[in-house]
């Protein structure tokens, strides 16, 4: 069976709002769309595993940022060069922030990123918390966003979307997420996957496609459950 | 003065007494707790402290205390000098022994601004609705000031990283409960909920003032003082057994005369806090309801998971459950594999049923609307056992429709 191998980074350190359950919508997507898939684990110090075809990182406190900050430079390059054949990457909050220039703490403390995005993070004092929509290249993205970092993207940086509900990257522009070739960031946690399936399978099929050829196909799911979940969810309050 | 406000009762944990009172007479609340001669207990935490609130009190109770609690959900201290103000005497005296009070993290920090506690029992910090503390960290942080404050004794888990960490700043004695090394496994820490699960305990058994040995569904066994203490309890679950500990724990420090015997048969006679298991009897089905608010406390539900009941599943997310219910893809579910969820129901039923889904659990109904969903599930269902895990404004809703509001607050 065609296999997708996943890199899991730094699972212990970043993973703090459900984020684990993107890792599994993958699986499982993969599973029913015909396709085997592997869960790598990337620990601090861990040696870099080779053919890796998809990578998901997650939220985490700001000691769990500053933990793998290092860790994070030291393996910057194969990100890099993952980053630059098109291997699909997600990224959610504070490794979002952290595939930025650098990312500023409340404390002023400077954490340095590997700057696949162009991008620069500041903590601020006000959290913004709540239910938000964006609009994207996938449609409407339906999720859950807390943080207190406010993210400016520079020059011709791409955001993943523009927000319709919520803050996103920061209280002054409409922008939420960054995207640089098939690598996403994005603020929104509360797994963004599993109610937001078109994206999840832009990731696959970019991921499948790159490995096994532009003929793979993935099946049609039923997702009736998944448009109730989106809607009940648009519907809430902020 | 207290004549005038105590007029003012009836509204029964209702904050605006509260507020007249602390308008008027701003110590009221120090003055009134002083007069208690075995002072204050805070039981603070982040799962449990319901449940073990009642328990502690029940058990002084029949230990000869008379005892000032405040009931659950009141747990701000304007609510605490409402529940003063609904016992104090019309010369302004408390005829009370102690108090025990439940207050979560965030309010701890400002009661012990106005009253330090002799006593402070901390269960565990796990995730909790972060949309409102932030991380798990500043958590952490707010109840190392509510352990520092205690002026007597702490009590905490040695079991949780955080709490003995914590505890190393504390003024006063610290005395540790905690469970077996056999059982560490059964009972997560938030980090290990996550992480690669280490199982060594962080504190020696010999540290331990009690220590929960083993335990059936309804007997726990705890060791203290070298000894073998074991008693069927009204209340279930290894989850409520391991904060027992802690409250055996901690009446053995407010009333050092008592004999291990008597405390843990008055420990075993405390009947579940509303909503925290309780068992209510319902057209003749066992129905027990089982209140769940992160992933640390609804894994350690499923753990105790009956396959032969049938499962009611209600998640809302008002602010009291938390807006945020991405903490559901932190549960592992595959406890109910089996048998399967037959509804699933609240605000965000949908997003529940898309969490079975990627677990590949079937759920056989899904009704938002609470009173639907179980107008259909009793209209249908043969079985008759069932077990409800609900957030707790739909575990409200839940125990309104089948009991009525009659006794909130306490059990039946």
């Amino acid at each position: 069976m065609k296999k997708i191998r996943i890199l899991n980074l730094y699972p212990d350190e970043m993973n703090i709002y459900g984020d684990s359950g993107n890792v599994l919508t993958l699986t499982r997507r993969l599973q029913w769309h015909g396709y085997d898939s592997e869960v790598l684990f990337l620990h601090p110090g861990d040696t870099f595993p080779e053919s890796i075809d998809l990578v998901i990182g997650g939220g985490g406190q700001d000691s769990g940022q500053q933990k793998i900050a290092k860790d994070l430079q030291r393996i910057a390059p194969n990100l890099r060069k993952l980053a630059d054949n098109g291997t699909p990457m997600l990224m959610i909050c504070g490794l979002y922030q952290l595939f930025g220039h650098r990312f500023v703490t409340d404390k002023g403390d400077e954490i340095k990123g590997i700057g696949i995005f162009d991008a620069e993070t500041i903590a601020k004092d006000k959290r913004l918390i709540g239910n938000i929509v964006i609009e994207t290249d996938f449609g409407r993205v339906i999720g859950y966003e807390n943080h207190s970092g406010q993210t400016y993207l520079k020059n011709k940086q791409k955001p993943f979307g523009f927000t319709i509900k919520g803050e996103g990257n920061n209280t002054d522009d409409r922008s939420e997420g960054a995207r640089t070739n098939n690598v996403f960031g994005s603020y929104l946690h509360g797994s963004l996957l599993p109610k937001n399936p078109v994206f999840a399978d832009y990731l696959i099929k970019t991921a499948v496609e790159k490995k096994y050829g532009k003929k793979s196909t993935l099946k049609k799911l039923d997702e009736s459950l998944t448009h109730r979940a989106r809607e009940s969810a648009e519907a809430r309050p902020r | 003065m207290i004549r005038q406000t105590s007029r003012l009762r009836g509204g029964s944990g209702s904050a605006l007494p509260g507020l007249v009172v602390e308008r008027m007479y701003p110590r009221f609340l120090e003055d009134m707790l002083k007069q208690l001669p075995d002072g204050v207990v805070i039981v603070t935490g982040t799962n449990g402290k319901t449940t073990t609130t009642k328990v502690i009190t029940g058990a002084l109770e029949l230990l000869g205390k008379k005892v000032l609690t405040n009931p659950s959900g009141s747990n701000f201290t304007r609510g605490i000098v409402s529940t003063v103000i609904n016992n104090v005497s019309i010369v302004g005296k408390l005829e009370h022994d102690i108090a025990v009070l439940e207050l979560d993290e965030a309010y701890a920090v400002q009661f012990i601004k106005r009253v330090k506690p002799r006593y402070v029992l901390a269960l565990n910090v796990m995730r909790d609705q972060l949309d409102r503390f932030g991380e798990v960290d500043a958590t952490a942080r707010l109840i190392q000031q509510v352990i520092a404050s205690a002026t007597k004794s702490v009590v905490i888990n040695a079991d949780d990283p955080h709490l003995v960490a914590a505890a190393k700043t504390s003024n006063a004695p610290v005395f540790y409960y905690g469970v077996d090394v056999s059982l560490r496994a059964q009972f997560p820490t938030d980090d290990e909920l996550l992480a690669k699960l280490d199982k060594k305990p962080i504190k020696q058994s010999n540290e331990l003032l009690v220590k929960l040995k083993a335990y059936s569904h309804n007997t726990p066994t705890f060791l203290v003082d070298k000894k073998a203490y074991v008693e069927p309890f009204q209340i279930q679950g290894g989850y409520n057994y391991q904060n027992i500990a802690g409250a055996f724990a901690l009446i053995k420090l407010v009333i050092p005369s008592a004999d291990n015997d008597e405390i843990i048969e008055a420990l075993a006679k405390v009947k579940p806090a509303f909503g925290r298991g309780e068992i209510i009897h319902h057209n003749g089905k066992h129905i027990q309801i089982i209140l769940v608010k992160n992933p640390a406390g609804f894994r350690q539900a499923l753990i105790a998971h009956d396959e032969k009941e049938d499962v009611f599943i209600a998640i809302n997310d008002d602010y009291a459950d938390g807006r945020d219910v991405s903490w559901l893809w932190d549960v592992d579910f595959s406890a109910l594999k089996s048998h399967g969820v037959d509804m699933v129901s609240g605000t965000r039923a949908y997003d529940m049923a898309l969490r079975l889904r990627y677990e590949e659990v079937p759920a056989l109904h899904v009704i938002r609307n609470i009173t639907s969903a179980l107008d259909h599930y009793l209209a249908n269902s043969k079985q008759p056992r069932l077990k409800i895990y609900a957030t707790y404004t739909a575990m409200l809703a839940i125990r309104n429709y089948l009991i009525g509001n009659r006794d909130l607050g306490e059990s039946s």
